[in-house]
């Protein structure tokens, strides 16, 4: 049976997805009574025309990397993971816990102990889910859903009643000591004599997050552990034949599916924010679960659904600042990517396919 | 009054089912090629063919699975259009899939009359369909207990209830894909008085097989399909076996296994009072006591769910037992962590398991990672402590699937993408290649072309006759017969009996695999 090449399944049919849900998109603008074209030319001016708008797109996008190989990796387990978003906002605790607790001199060794930080506690909060599901079955995709409420809850008595400074009225940390400070794309590309805004937000962290795509790429197909996640992942059956151990899959995927998650805090908490608020997370938990359904579970796919999603943001924010557009619209709109490109994948692939098929008996 | 006009307006010929110029693609794929095809009222026709030569495709096509390119169907003498299967249920087409279609919480009654209810309400259609199903019973040995749930039944009178669903909905022509693969002889012997019952009541059968022994017993005609044509039609009794091997294939084939006597030397398996108790309670495995010496085949005989499946699955790690087990008088654990298919492959136990689509092999991955599946963690295969070496695993892969003759020789396929005699062979060639002491062979040649089965029984036999053991579990009696050196039969859990294969027959291994021992034994 022929299947479509790689680079259709890959790069086209998600494209096409995007497309439609812009097409969509563009009909509910044109209801509101703004000009769809307009509103295009202002999400891409606001978000790629000019390095103010890279400085929040990269920002954005470095969240959606995180939290997309996060779910990414559990993905190729079978593992369903829900939970990114409180292993996110408990990662945040891991990183203010590291940059309140000790005096950092540089914020180089404070960064490599803030993400260890950041994974560990993003990993454990995965791991009880993972261990209710290896051991006794509990359903992950309840089990992590749960645990996004518990962590919330934790972290808000934590902020409101342990972590708060003394005479402050906010519940939030108090701020990062200045060692800790993350060097912004401005600071790095000044290195290089790169004029970069100094008003966004983006930061190093974008180039963990890089580095994290490639070693989530050496893992999932070039090693042992990787292997033996995929094959559980696509035969439980055939995986036990094979002597691989379900439990420690589960545990092991989940662990670096929570630590991925965790690991964004260093974006959102350490390079922006510089001290731990509610809500840090702002959602990006559940978006990296359209990122990494849209980036087909491959760090590649998710890096450039991550930027698309970036743009989204910064482009959603651009229009609800200058037109009658309501913000709400840019979730209309992400809502129509993830439709389209998730849940209704199969309206563009269908058509691709026996337009392939045509064009190849053609051919021959 | 209707059968009356049909003899009237065809009285040239009863011709019941004509096909005429059936062509079916799938994209570049040509299923079926111009396939003409006449089978006359009352008969019995049997479609012979390999795997993938198109024979599913046609009876899906006959049935309202797939719509032609292009043909006709006629139904006696008048052409149809069979849209689904619905519009086949009204020409008079009933099908008996290999795979049984039934509600298994359901009664007999019940998935008789689904989906021919006469209104809301069941009785009315149940108490009709419980007089009906007397009367058939009667009529063709059809005897079933209509208040039985499905689930406590067993295949043999699973396939008998499919049968009364064709019949019920006053099927005239009968499909049966693939029938017997599920039964034993005995239950195989009484579908066939059956279906003799049928064919004198007038009944058109279809019966699809890859068994030329099913083929020359029970059909009086038969078509052989290759490369989705029809390569022959000929009376079943101007024609013999080895023919219609040759046409299906397309070369001469070996149908009997070509083998010297064996030469057994030291004891490699030796089972000790093994008893397998599964999750719900139930014993599958009864004290089973066996060895397998070095340079020869062991075959279990069985009817397939008596145990054997589980005897593979303690021997290759994946389900635990209480008992004793040596491989090369070395003890292998039962149970705990120790018991896993790794430490199994670390005491030389290489396993092809029956169910290659769920065990044996991944079927989204690439043929080269199945090569390595269960020896991911063998030294060459790493390219330092944290890489695999991909490329290592390609080259060998390759080499081993040239070696078995995979075909297409292409490391980068994705598994599903083979036929399944090209899958079977590419865990052979993972198990086999590396020189095990010990193989297990569930069901070698299940759903294998005929050419597949001659090369992999060859490559069984050149290994027992490199002097590693072999233990051969097969629900064919031909394979268990032609392959081993000694036959165990296993019913129920238990060891029926060993039997030599050069002195007892089908007949006696039949009652064995029924339960029914002999005063000699």
């Amino acid at each position: 049976m022929e299947t479509l090449p790689k680079w259709i399944d890959m790069i086209v049919i998600p494209l096409l997805g995007v497309l439609i849900s812009l097409l969509v998109s563009a009909v509910i603008i044109l209801l509101i009574g703004e000009n769809p074209i307009d509103a295009l030319n202002l999400m891409i001016t606001g978000a790629l025309g000019s390095t103010y708008g890279w400085g929040y797109t990269l920002y954005y996008a470095t969240n959606f990397i995180f939290t997309g190989l996060a779910v990414s990796v559990a993905f190729h387990a079978r593992m369903f993971n829900i939970g990114g978003e409180g292993q996110a906002a408990i990662g945040g605790l891991g990183v203010a816990v590291v940059c309140l607790s000790f005096g950092w001199s540089h914020w180089v060794p404070a960064l490599l102990a803030a993400s260890v930080g950041a994974a560990v506690f993003g990993a454990l909060w995965a791991a009880i889910p993972a261990y209710l599901q290896a051991k006794h079955g509990s359903h992950i995709v309840i089990t992590t859903i749960m645990f996004n409420f518990i962590g919330a809850s934790i972290l808000n008595y934590l902020l409101v009643n342990v972590m708060r400074p003394e005479g402050s009225m906010d519940p939030a940390t108090a701020k990062f000591p200045e060692s800790t400070h993350l060097p912004t794309l401005h600071d790095i590309l000044d290195l290089f004599g790169i004029a970069f805004s100094k008003a966004g937000p983006a930061n190093v962290s974008f180039i963990i997050a890089l580095l994290a795509c490639i070693g989530v790429w050496l893992l999932i197909w070039h090693t042992r552990l990787g292997y033996q996640i995929r094959a559980y992942g696509y035969s439980e059956s055939a995986a036990v034949y094979a002597g691989i151990k379900p439990f420690k899959i589960i545990m092991v995927s989940m662990l670096i599916s929570g630590a991925l998650a965790g690991m964004m805090a260093t974006n959102n908490v350490m390079g922006e924010a510089e001290r731990l608020v509610m809500n840090s997370t702002e959602g990006a938990g559940f978006i990296g679960i359209a990122v990494a359904l849209m980036g087909r579970s491959h760090p590649l796919g998710v890096l450039l659904a991550a930027l698309l999603f970036g743009f989204l943001y910064q482009g959603g924010a651009e229009l609800a600042m200058w037109t009658s557009i309501p913000r709400e619209l840019i979730v209309v709109i992400q809502a129509l990517v993830i439709l389209f490109t998730g849940a209704l994948e199969n309206m563009v692939r269908m058509p691709l396919n026996w337009l392939w098929l045509k064009a190849r008996t053609g051919k021959n | 009054m209707e059968k009356q006009s049909t003899e009237r307006r065809h009285s040239y010929a009863a011709s019941s089912i004509e096909l005429i110029d059936i062509s079916k693609s799938f994209g570049p794929v040509e299923a079926n090629k111009n396939i003409s095809m006449k089978v006359t009222e009352g008969t019995i026709h049997g479609i012979i063919g390999e795997n993938g030569a198109g024979k599913s495709t046609l009876m899906s096509i006959l049935y309202g699975f797939y719509k032609a390119d292009k043909g006709k169907i006629l139904i006696n003498g008048e052409s149809v259009n069979i849209t689904d299967s619905n519009a086949a249920i009204a020409a008079g087409i009933g099908m008996v899939f290999q795979h049984f279609k039934l509600v298994e919480n359901f009664t007999v009654l019940e998935n008789v009359v689904l989906g021919v209810e006469d209104g809301p309400f069941l009785s009315s259609s149940i108490q009709k369909a419980r007089v009906n199903l007397k009367a058939l019973a009667n009529e063709y040995e059809l005897n079933v207990d209509p208040d039985a749930t499905i689930d406590s039944l067993g295949v043999g009178i699973r396939q008998r209830v499919e049968i009364l669903k064709a019949l019920y909905r006053k099927a005239k022509i009968l499909i049966l894909d693939e029938p017997t693969g599920v039964l034993t002889p005995a239950e195989a012997d009484h579908l066939f008085r059956i279906l003799k019952n049928l064919k004198e009541e007038g009944k058109t059968i279809i019966f699809i097989t890859h068994k030329l022994r099913e083929i020359m017993e029970i059909t009086d005609t038969v078509s052989v399909m290759r490369q989705g044509e029809m390569t022959a039609t000929v009376r079943t009794k101007d024609t013999n076996p080895s023919e219609l091997a040759e046409l299906m294939v397309g070369r001469k084939v070996l149908l009997r296994v070509d083998k010297k006597p064996s030469n057994p030397g030291k004891k490699v398996l030796n089972i000790q009072s093994l008893n397998v108790v599964d999750h719900d309670g139930i014993q599958r495995l009864r004290n089973i006591n066996l060895s397998v010496n070095a340079g020869e085949i062991l075959g279990i005989a069985g009817v397939a769910g008596n145990g054997q499946s589980e005897l593979l699955e303690v021997l290759g790690g994946i389900t635990e037992a209480n008992g004793s087990i040596t491989v090369n008088g070395q003890e292998i654990p039962l149970d705990g962590k120790h018991a896993n298919g790794q430490s199994r492959r670390q005491n030389n136990i290489a396993h092809v398991p029956e169910d290659r689509q769920h065990l044996g092999l991944i079927m989204e991955f690439k043929a080269w990672e199945n090569i390595a599946l269960g020896y991911h963690n063998n030294k060459n295969y790493q390219y330092n402590n944290f890489l695999m070496d991909n490329e290592r695993i390609k080259q060998d892969a390759f080499s081993k699937m040239n070696q078995f003759d995979v075909r297409p020789n292409n490391t980068n396929l994705v598994t599903k993408g083979f036929s399944g005699g090209n899958q079977q062979k590419l865990v052979l060639s993972r198990e086999i290649e590396r020189n095990p002491d010990l193989l297990l062979v569930g069901q070698p040649t299940r759903g294998v072309d005929i050419g597949a089965i001659e090369f992999i029984h060859q490559q069984l036999i050149r290994l027992r006759d490199s002097g590693k053991a072999i233990l051969l579990v097969s629900v064919e009696l031909d394979e268990i017969l032609s392959l081993s050196d000694r036959i165990m039969v296993m019913f129920d859990g238990k060891i029926m009996g060993e039997r030599d294969p050069l002195v007892t027959n089908e007949k006696e291994l039949g009652l064995l695999m029924a339960g029914i021992s002999e005063a000699n034994d």
